[in-house]
C-alpha cells in the first residue's frame, strides 16, 4: 500500500508538471486577455496533431515535434483571436468565452476531417522502465518530465528578464498603467496569444507522448487545466505551476480509491471547493 | 417521412424548451451556462429512472425531473454566485462533463454507456406515427405553457429586475434588488425547465445513454438562442424550430457531397454549426427577433 501511495505522488508529481504547461498557457491567456479561452481542449489537440505530422510524416525528433506543435497552435490560436473573438470583445467576456467554445468546436472538426476518430500514436522508441527500489518511472514520462520543466524555465526566464516579459507583466498588472508607459496593448496581446496557445499546444503533444491521440485528446484534459488555473488563481502563472502539480497528485490518488474515469471529476470537486473557500485561489488577487 | 418529419418537430420542441431556459439565464439575466447538456442529462436520467425503475407515472416523472433539475442547478451556482461570471462558464461546463462521466461508470445507478431503454410511454402507441403524433403536440402544449410562463415573467416587475442584473449588477443592487437570490432563481427555473427538456426527449425516444448528451447539444442551443435572439422568449422558440430545419438541412447536404466519408460529412457539419455561432455573433447579434426595448418614462 505504501508504496502504491509513494508511486501514486511519483505519478502526480510527473503528470502535474506537465499539466503545468497548458495551464500556464490558458492563465497567462486570461491575464493578458481578460477572457476565458474555452477552445484550449481544441488548441491542445491542434498541438498534438502538428507535432505528430511533423514527428510521423516527416520523420523530425520528438524534441523539433514539439516546437512544431507549439507553433501551429500558437498560429491556431492567433488566427482565431483576430478572426473570430477579438471583432466580439465589445460585447464583453462572456460573448468572447461562447465564441471560443465555437471556434474550438471548428478547430477539432477540422482535426477530425483530416485525421478521423482513430487512435494515432507518435513514432518514438520503446524503452524500458527505470525501476527505483519498488518505484518505477518510464523513460518517456521522465523525458516529459524534463521538458516540462526546461519549458518552464524558459518562460520564467523569459517573464522575468526580457523587456518583451516584463511589459507582459506590466499589462497583466495593470494595464492602464502599462500603456501610459508607453507599452503597446495591441502588440502584447498577440504575443500572448501567440506563446499560450503554443503552450497549450505543447501541453497537448507532451500529454499524447507516451499514449495516444485523438481529436478529443485535448477535451480530456480541459478540466484539469481549468482546474490547476482557478486553483493557482485565475491569471497567476506561479499559481499555475503549483494548482497543476497538486491536481495531478490529486488525480493519481483518486485513482488508488475510485474508478479511474473520475480523474476527471477531481477537477471539477477542486474547482467548486476553491470557489467556495477562496475564489482568489492560492495565489490570485482578482476574483 | 411523415412519421420522421413529426419526430423532428417533437425533438424541435425539447429544443425549444432548452432555448427558452438557456435564453432566461442568457438573455434574461446575463449568466452564461455552458453545460446546459448536463442539466438536459440530468432531467433525462431523473424521469427514466423514476418511471422505469420506480414505477412512477410519466407526469410524476417529468415534476420529480424539473425538481432534480432546480435543486443540481442551485447547488451548481451556490458557489459562483458571488463571483464575476467566467467563474460560473467554468463551472457548468465541467459539470456537464462530470454528468456524462457519473452516468457513464455508476453502471449500477445508470446502465453506464449502455444506456437505459425501454422508457415508459405517458400514453399508449397503437404504431409511431401515431404515437409520434401524440407526443408532437403534447410536447407542443408543454413549449406553449412554458413560453406563456417565461413571456409572462419577463414582462413581470421580476423579469426587469432580472434585465437590471444583467445590464448592471452595481446598480441594481443599490436600486435594493437582491442581486444574488435573483440570479439563483432565475438559474434554478432555467435548469429546471432544461431538465424538463430532457426527461421529455427520453419519453420521446424511449432510451437514455452518455452519449446523447454532448456538450455539442450546449453550442446547438446557443446558436438556436442568438438566430432567435436573445432576450426575448418568442426569438428563442423561433430559433430552435431553425435550428432543427439548419441541422436537418445540413445533414442531406451534407450527403450529396460526393467524395467524403459520413465522418468527414459529420466534421463539416458541427464545423458549420461553430461557424455559423462565430458568424451570428459578429454580424447579427440580436437575432431575428431582437428583443423589445421599452424607453424610460419621460419626466
Amino acid at each position: 500500500m505504501f508504496t502504491a501511495l509513494l508511486q501514486a505522488l511519483l505519478n502526480g508529481l510527473v503528470s502535474g508538471t506537465i499539466l503545468a504547461v497548458p495551464a500556464i498557457g490558458f492563465t497567462a491567456m486570461f491575464a493578458l486577455l481578460r477572457y476565458g479561452n474555452f477552445a484550449v481542449g481544441a488548441l491542445a489537440t491542434i498541438g498534438a496533431y502538428g507535432g505528430y505530422v511533423a514527428n510521423v510524416f516527416w520523420g523530425w525528433p520528438a524534441l523539433a515535434s514539439l516546437a512544431a506543435a507549439f507553433a501551429i497552435a500558437g498560429l491556431a490560436g492567433l488566427a482565431m483571436d483576430r478572426l473570430a473573438l477579438k471583432p466580439l470583445k465589445a460585447s464583453g467576456a462572456l460573448v468572447v468565452a461562447i465564441a471560443s467554445l465555437a471556434a474550438g468546436l471548428v478547430l477539432e472538426n477540422i482535426v477530425r476531417w483530416f485525421f478521423s476518430n482513430e487512435l494515432r500514436a507518435y513514432d518514438l522508441p520503446i524503452l524500458r522502465d527505470f525501476r527505483f527500489g519498488d518505484l518505477r518511472m518510464g523513460p518517456q514520462q521522465l523525458q516529459n518530465f524534463g521538458l516540462a520543466l526546461a519549458i518552464m524555465a524558459a518562460i520564467w526566464l523569459f517573464l522575468s528578464f526580457t523587456r518583451l516579459g516584463r511589459a507582459m507583466r506590466a499589462v497583466a498588472d495593470n494595464p492602464e498603467l502599462a500603456m501610459l508607459k508607453g507599452i503597446e496593448p495591441e502588440r502584447v496581446a498577440i504575443i500572448a496569444t501567440v506563446v499560450g496557445s503554443g503552450l497549450v499546444g505543447v501541453g497537448g503533444m507532451l500529454l499524447g507522448l507516451d499514449t495516444s491521440i485523438d481529436p478529443l485528446t485535448g477535451n480530456r484534459v480541459l478540466l484539469s487545466v481549468f482546474a490547476a488555473a482557478v486553483l493557482g488563481g485565475l491569471g497567476s502563472a506561479p499559481g499555475a505551476v503549483l494548482g497543476a502539480l497538486l491536481i495531478g497528485v490529486a488525480e493519481e490518488l483518486t485513482v488508488l480509491f475510485a474508478a479511474p474515469a473520475y480523474r476527471s471529476a477531481v477537477g471539477f470537486l477542486v474547482i467548486l471547493i476553491v470557489l467556495t473557500i477562496r475564489p482568489a485561489g492560492l495565489f490570485g488577487e482578482r476574483s | 417521412m411523415l412519421s420522421y418529419a413529426i419526430f423532428i418537430f417533437a425533438v424541435g420542441g425539447v429544443y425549444a424548451l432548452l432555448s427558452l431556459s438557456l435564453n432566461l439565464v442568457w438573455g434574461g439575466v446575463g449568466m452564461v451556462n455552458l453545460g446546459l447538456a448536463g442539466f438536459f442529462a440530468v432531467g433525462a436520467y431523473a424521469s427514466a429512472m423514476a418511471t422505469k425503475f420506480g414505477g412512477v407515472p410519466v407526469p410524476l416523472g417529468l415534476l420529480l425531473a424539473l425538481a432534480a433539475g432546480a435543486i443540481v442547478g442551485l447547488v451548481v451556482t451556490f458557489s459562483t454566485l458571488r463571483l464575476r461570471d467566467d467563474y460560473l462558464a467554468i463551472v457548468t461546463l465541467g459539470f456537464a462533463e462530470v454528468v456524462r462521466l457519473v452516468a457513464s461508470n455508476e453502471i449500477w445507478l445508470t446502465n453506464g454507456t449502455d444506456g437505459i431503454p425501454g422508457i415508459p410511454r405517458p400514453f399508449p402507441s397503437p404504431s409511431p406515427v401515431v404515437y409520434n403524433s401524440y407526443y408532437l403536440i403534447f410536447v407542443t402544449v408543454i413549449v406553449i405553457a412554458v413560453f406563456l410562463m417565461l413571456r409572462r415573467l419577463d414582462r413581470s416587475p421580476y423579469g426587469r429586475a432580472l434585465r437590471a442584473i444583467r445590464e448592471d449588477q452595481t446598480v441594481a443592487a443599490v436600486a435594493g434588488k437582491p442581486v444574488t437570490r435573483f440570479k439563483a432563481e432565475a438559474f434554478a427555473i432555467a435548469a429546471a425547465i432544461a431538465a424538463l427538456a430532457g426527461a421529455l426527449y427520453g419519453h420521446l425516444t424511449f432510451f437514455v445513454a452518455p452519449d446523447l448528451f454532448q456538450p455539442l447539444i450546449t453550442i446547438y442551443i446557443f446558436l438556436a438562442v442568438t438566430v432567435g435572439g436573445t432576450g426575448r422568449p418568442a426569438g428563442a422558440v423561433c430559433g430552435a424550430y431553425a435550428l432543427i430545419v439548419f441541422l436537418e438541412a445540413t445533414r442531406f447536404f451534407a450527403e450529396w457531397i460526393p467524395g467524403i466519408s459520413p465522418l468527414q460529412a459529420a466534421a463539416a457539419r458541427e464545423a458549420a454549426v461553430g461557424l455559423a455561432l462565430i458568424l451570428l455573433l459578429r454580424f447579427r447579434p440580436n437575432g431575428l427577433l431582437p428583443e423589445l426595448r421599452s424607453t424610460a418614462p419621460r419626466f
